[in-house]
């Protein structure tokens, strides 16, 4: 039995930089308050002692200025890891990434692939308000050119980053912010780098299918283990890719269990639950038992206080609320 | 006809031949393009550098191959400087295979990784950042090579402007600015969009050496695009020359102009950059008539093999539609 040590999403984040910059010299990282303050999610705390100011390179509040200094700075050779304070922020940096980074190589025929990574914390939970909380994903999930992934668990968080900086396209990594303290055991050592492809499955189960991604996984984790002591056995599925989706793991486990439950963080219309659903019912509709159920977040900017909050997002009851209808409980 | 102030380009009758040889190419090449836009050879957007030719021409002068640039969605003429084969460009803008982006971009987005030519962006103000980036590239990796951005006077209304001549004085990265102020972004003349219309002077905000050009005198852009890239090449940081200069013809091919007097667009053409310097040339005994016609005679031959090889060029086939979406071996989408 291999040795496996406990450590935090955070620190997960930060040991995979520092293996990123100690294995390629053309890995940097790029961003407000990345440098001296430590970053504002203190993943890149203490790299810049180890690695100096040009590769922890502080940049100014200047999101779509120094992201596309990353896109051209992966053009000229460099492997730039941009990161972003939160999705909110990023919408700042849209043109880039959108316009920029996501046409490049289609736009010249194939001449210029854009190798950077682009990541940013999304999602509400800490009271941040309507400026700092939402789930945009989707968004960048909606553009082709892009890959976007969304690490829920500290072995992706530790694994993803070196993956996604082998890939010639720009990878989006979404990181929850309110996973950066939860701890995961992961192997003492070795290689850590995980695929960006597939989604998993979290707990495998019989009787219903939860499909869910980034910080949602827990609450539905916990879900499917309040709805076990009622002796509905769930699967929980990790979504992982946002961009591809896995259709095939999906489609497998709704064709086992006959029925589905999405959990989005994101806003229910346009929703990637919303894509979901209509993929489950393009390839798997003959299999379906019962409707589709999606628990998403309510229309409404995400409000300051914390039962409004919780309120306005997914949550475990709510889940438990869902997967029952679909069994008629 | 004066030259730059400082630096005086030594002019040989042979790099003023070559001088004038790639404005009339860029001129006729762009008539042709808007005779081919008539006959719906070309679609889409299609906007023409006609009364601009000095300054691509003249600032590729001081670029080595080496050397990067960025450039707008009027493009025709500094991808033509640059040595990008006429007929790549002209079967680009008829979206065939054989185009410089394999047809997939068009008039705007010409691309061409053996010329370092790095588009064609259609975002206003969205090449700065990218010219940034490029030469952060190149300052980490220890190149002595400078990136030339061309872009409009309309760009420095953009956040991105700003944001980019921030970080490049800021990292002191070699970037080459090149603002090309032919007075109108689209319709909107820049008095009426720009609170200070002193373009230079917003460089020289963010403590980038800048300089105003005449944009419509070949040879003082030269000197002063040298002069720039002298300095930059000795770690100088970057910096930033507002070529004053003005487009001939309408800003696209859907524009009434209904925004400027026929009489400004007539004064301007007086000074246009392919009259002057050609009678310049002629009254110093430089050139003569003769030189002229061959060279009117060598391109009117480029762009007949260019219209040639551009009708020649195949269709990409439909099945190929999606390629260099990612970069292969993709991961495909698992379905459509």
């Amino acid at each position: 039995m291999s040795k496996t040590r406990t450590l935090t999403y955070r620190d997960a984040i930060r040991e995979a930089l520092r293996e990123a910059m100690q294995r390629d010299d053309r890995v940097f990282l790029m961003g407000e308050d990345v440098g001296r303050y430590g970053g504002a999610y203190a993943c890149s705390k203490g790299l810049l002692e180890e690695f100096g100011e040009a590769r922890i390179r502080d940049a100014p509040l200047s999101e779509s200025g120094f992201t596309g200094a990353g896109i051209g700075a992966a053009l000229g050779g460099m492997r730039p890891i941009v990161e972003i304070m939160t999705v909110n922020f990023s919408l700042l940096a849209l043109d880039q990434i959108v316009n920029t980074a996501a046409t490049l190589r289609h736009m010249s025929g194939g001449q210029f692939s854009v190798p950077i990574v682009i990541r940013m914390a999304t999602g509400a939970g800490r009271q941040l308000a309507a400026q700092h909380s939402h789930s945009l994903e989707c968004w960048f999930a909606h553009v082709p050119g892009l890959r976007v992934v969304a690490p829920a668990t500290v072995a992706d968080a530790r694994g993803m980053l070196w993956t996604a900086l082998q890939d010639p396209d720009p990878v989006i990594i979404f990181e929850h912010a309110t996973l950066y303290n939860e701890e995961g055991e992961i192997a003492a050592e070795g290689e850590f780098s995980c695929d960006l492809d597939k989604a998993a499955i979290s707990r495998s189960g019989r009787d219903v299918s939860l499909i869910t991604y980034s910080g949602s996984l827990s609450k539905t984790l916990d879900a499917a283990q309040r709805l076990a002591e009622d002796g509905i056995d769930c699967e929980v599925i990790d979504l992982r890719s946002l961009r591809p989706l896995d259709d095939a793991t999906i489609m497998k486990s709704v064709n086992k269990t006959t029925r589905a439950v999405i959990v989005d963080e994101g806003w229910r219309s346009g929703s990637l639950a919303g894509e979901i659903s209509a993929r489950i019912v393009e390839q798997a509709f003959y299999s379906l038992d019962a409707p589709i159920e999606r628990v998403c977040s309510e229309e409404v900017p995400i409000p300051y206080p914390s039962h409004l909050e919780k309120a306005a997002t997914p949550q475990v009851e709510s889940i438990v609320a869902a997967v029952r209808k679909t069994l008629r409980t | 006809m004066a030259t730059g102030n400082e630096t005086k380009v030594h002019l040989a009758r042979e790099h003023a031949l070559e001088l004038l040889q790639q404005m009339i190419l860029i001129r006729r090449f762009e008539e042709k393009c808007a005779e081919l836009y008539s006959a719906e050879k070309i679609r889409g957007f299609l906007h023409l550098y006609i009364g601009e030719e000095a300054n691509a021409v003249g600032v590729m002068q001081a670029l080595g191959p080496d050397d990067a640039i960025v450039a707008t969605y009027r493009e025709h003429g500094h991808a033509l400087a640059r040595g990008l084969p006429a007929g790549e460009i002209m079967a680009e803008m008829f979206g065939k295979a054989s185009g410089s982006s394999r047809g997939r971009g068009g008039s705007m987005h010409i691309f061409d990784a053996r010329h370092r030519f790095y588009g064609g962006n259609a975002i206003v103000g969205g090449g700065l950042p990218l010219a940034v980036g490029l030469a952060l590239a190149d300052k980490m990796q220890g190149n002595n090579r400078v990136t030339c951005c061309f872009f409009g006077e309309g760009a420095a209304a953009e956040g991105e402007f700003h944001e980019a001549l921030n970080l490049a004085s800021l990292w002191d990265l070699p970037v080459l600015f090149i603002c090309e102020n032919n007075g109108y972004a689209m319709g909107t003349a820049l008095e009426r969009s720009e609170s200070n219309p002193d373009i230079s002077q917003h460089a020289a905000a963010y403590s980038i050496a800048s300089e105003a050009v005449d944009g419509m005198n070949v040879v003082e852009v030269e000197a002063a695009a040298r002069r720039a890239v002298d300095a930059i090449r000795a770690g100088k940081g970057p910096w930033f020359l507002e070529n004053k200069t003005y487009r001939f013809r309408a800003h696209s091919m859907f524009d009434a102009e209904l925004y400027r007097d026929k009489a400004e667009v007539e004064k301007w053409k007086k000074i246009g950059p392919v009259i002057r310097f050609s009678e310049w040339l002629l009254e110093t005994g430089m050139i003569h008539q003769t030189d002229i016609d061959s060279i009117e005679r060598e391109v009117a031959q480029t762009i007949d093999d260019a219209v040639a090889f551009a009708e020649q060029a195949p269709w990409e086939p439909v099945e190929d539609l999606t390629r260099d979406v990612m970069t292969p071996p993709a991961r495909e989408e698992v379905r459509p």
